[in-house]
């Protein structure tokens, strides 16, 4: 019952207060990028929180089992002693470039309708910082397999509302009569940054 | 930011148009951040400060420059279906190598750069560069192109920081630089600058001067 709470609060956290966009910036990039309007950015964020979801604990094992200083006393004592964490980088990338491409194969063997919609932005999330992000933070901050999972699923969630609410933002403000050199780009951040001051408000909960 | 203009004069004799071109362009026209808008995800979360700022920028540009030139170089091996994974590993492993040699020197700002050394693999800037000039063009040129673009990325996140550290809290490089008479006025600052938000505004509004200044980047 214990642990449960915990792994809700962690989820929640993750969704409002760590948000990815808001407080570390991270997928910056494609949520510029793709967020013209709300049915692509929706379909980028379902990947995203896909992505998240398995990257995160697949990393972790790979952390806990192979990386780590001692984990890899199970083939032979004499590795002990063998801490390989300076790999934990080259690692994570290879694991998300990877999984992106065989999610990507998977999806478009079993259901073709959904790859494509989904299809075109899996390559693009292999280099999103915050699937990348999501890995790293888990390492720093010394998460258990559960947690890292619903961690991940938590992040990607927060992604996902955060590129919807702002494509659905960007929709609406073709009709505003914005200063010209702020249209498009700078007016994006703004709103962005106002966003962020909004999600502020969820600091201080605590589950 | 005149510290680089000035570099840049200097080497003027050296090069022609074409490869100064490269070398400006991305300074202002064709500026990473502001007009590309790559790399964002990890230029804003360490502009509080401009120490740190200064290592990200230096550690982007290390790792721009010798991935450009390693790329460039092997860009006839380099098969084009798993080109991504090859310019990963390329990346990743310079990033290790800056990693390791920050936590070496400079431990503090490592600590307080945490995850985002890391996330130097992701930066957009470095991919987009290899994707878009070294994959296709001499080792030479390269390492101009991605000089060029590593200082548009940098002078505008030291841009950022110094916004950012000046107004939120008055120091500079970790001085104090705001004198202690004004607070006795009735000085305060400006806690907005110290928030993830604070960085938003910030870059929102080099945008909105450029833009301003060179009315053909206006967006209809």
């Amino acid at each position: 019952m214990f642990l449960a709470a915990d792994l809700i609060s962690i989820f929640v956290k993750s969704i409002f207060v760590d948000n990815m966009i808001f407080a570390y910036f991270l997928g910056m990039c494609s949520y510029l990028a793709v967020s013209k309007n709300v049915k692509t950015a929706i379909g980028l964020g379902a990947a995203v929180v896909f992505v998240l979801g398995i990257t995160v604990p697949i990393n972790w094992l790979l952390l806990n089992t192979v990386l780590k200083e001692g984990s890899l006393a199970w083939i032979s004592p004499s590795f002990a002693e063998v801490d390989l964490t300076f790999l934990a980088f080259i690692m994570f990338i290879a694991t998300i470039a990877s999984m992106t491409q065989l999610v990507e194969m998977v999806i478009e063997k079993v259901s073709p309708a959904l790859y494509g919609s989904l299809g075109i932005f899996l390559p693009l999330i292999a280099v999103n910082c915050s699937i990348l992000g999501g890995s790293l933070f888990m390492q720093e901050r010394d998460y258990t397999l559960s947690e890292a999972t619903v961690f991940g699923l938590g992040s990607g969630v927060g992604w996902l509302i955060a590129i919807v609410a702002i494509a659905a933002i960007r929709m609406k403000i073709r009709y505003s009569d914005v200063p010209k050199p702020l249209r498009g780009l700078g007016i994006t951040f703004i709103i962005t940054g106002l966003m962020g001051i909004a999600f502020m408000s969820f600091l201080g909960i605590n589950l | 930011m005149s510290a680089v203009e000035t570099k840049v004069q200097e080497a003027k004799p050296l090069l022609s148009k074409k490869d100064r071109a490269l070398l400006v362009d991305p300074l202002s026209d064709n500026n990473p951040i502001t007009i590309q808008v790559l790399g964002i995800c990890s230029a804003l979360a360490v502009t509080t400060q401009l120490k740190p700022t200064m290592v990200m920028a230096i550690s982007v540009m290390a790792v721009v420059v010798l991935s450009n030139f390693v790329v460039s170089l092997i860009r006839n091996l380099i098969p084009s279906r798993i080109r991504i994974i090859v310019q990963l590993t390329i990346i990743s492993i310079l990033v290790i190598l800056v990693d390791q040699l920050l936590q070496a020197y400079v431990y503090d700002v490592s600590k307080q750069l945490s995850v985002f050394v890391g996330l130097i693999i992701t930066n957009c800037i470095v991919m987009g560069r290899l994707e878009a000039f070294a994959m296709a063009n001499k080792p030479g040129p390269s390492i101009l192109d991605a000089i060029g673009n590593s200082a548009g990325y940098a002078w505008i996140i030291l841009a950022v920081a110094f916004a950012r550290e000046l107004f939120g809290s008055g120091k500079l490089f970790g001085f104090q630089v705001i004198p202690d008479a004004f607070y006795e006025m009735g000085y305060v600052n400006n806690g907005l600058m110290l928030i993830p938000a604070g960085a938003l505004f910030v870059i929102a509004i080099i945008i909105w001067i450029q833009r301003s200044i060179n009315q053909k980047f206006e967006e209809a």
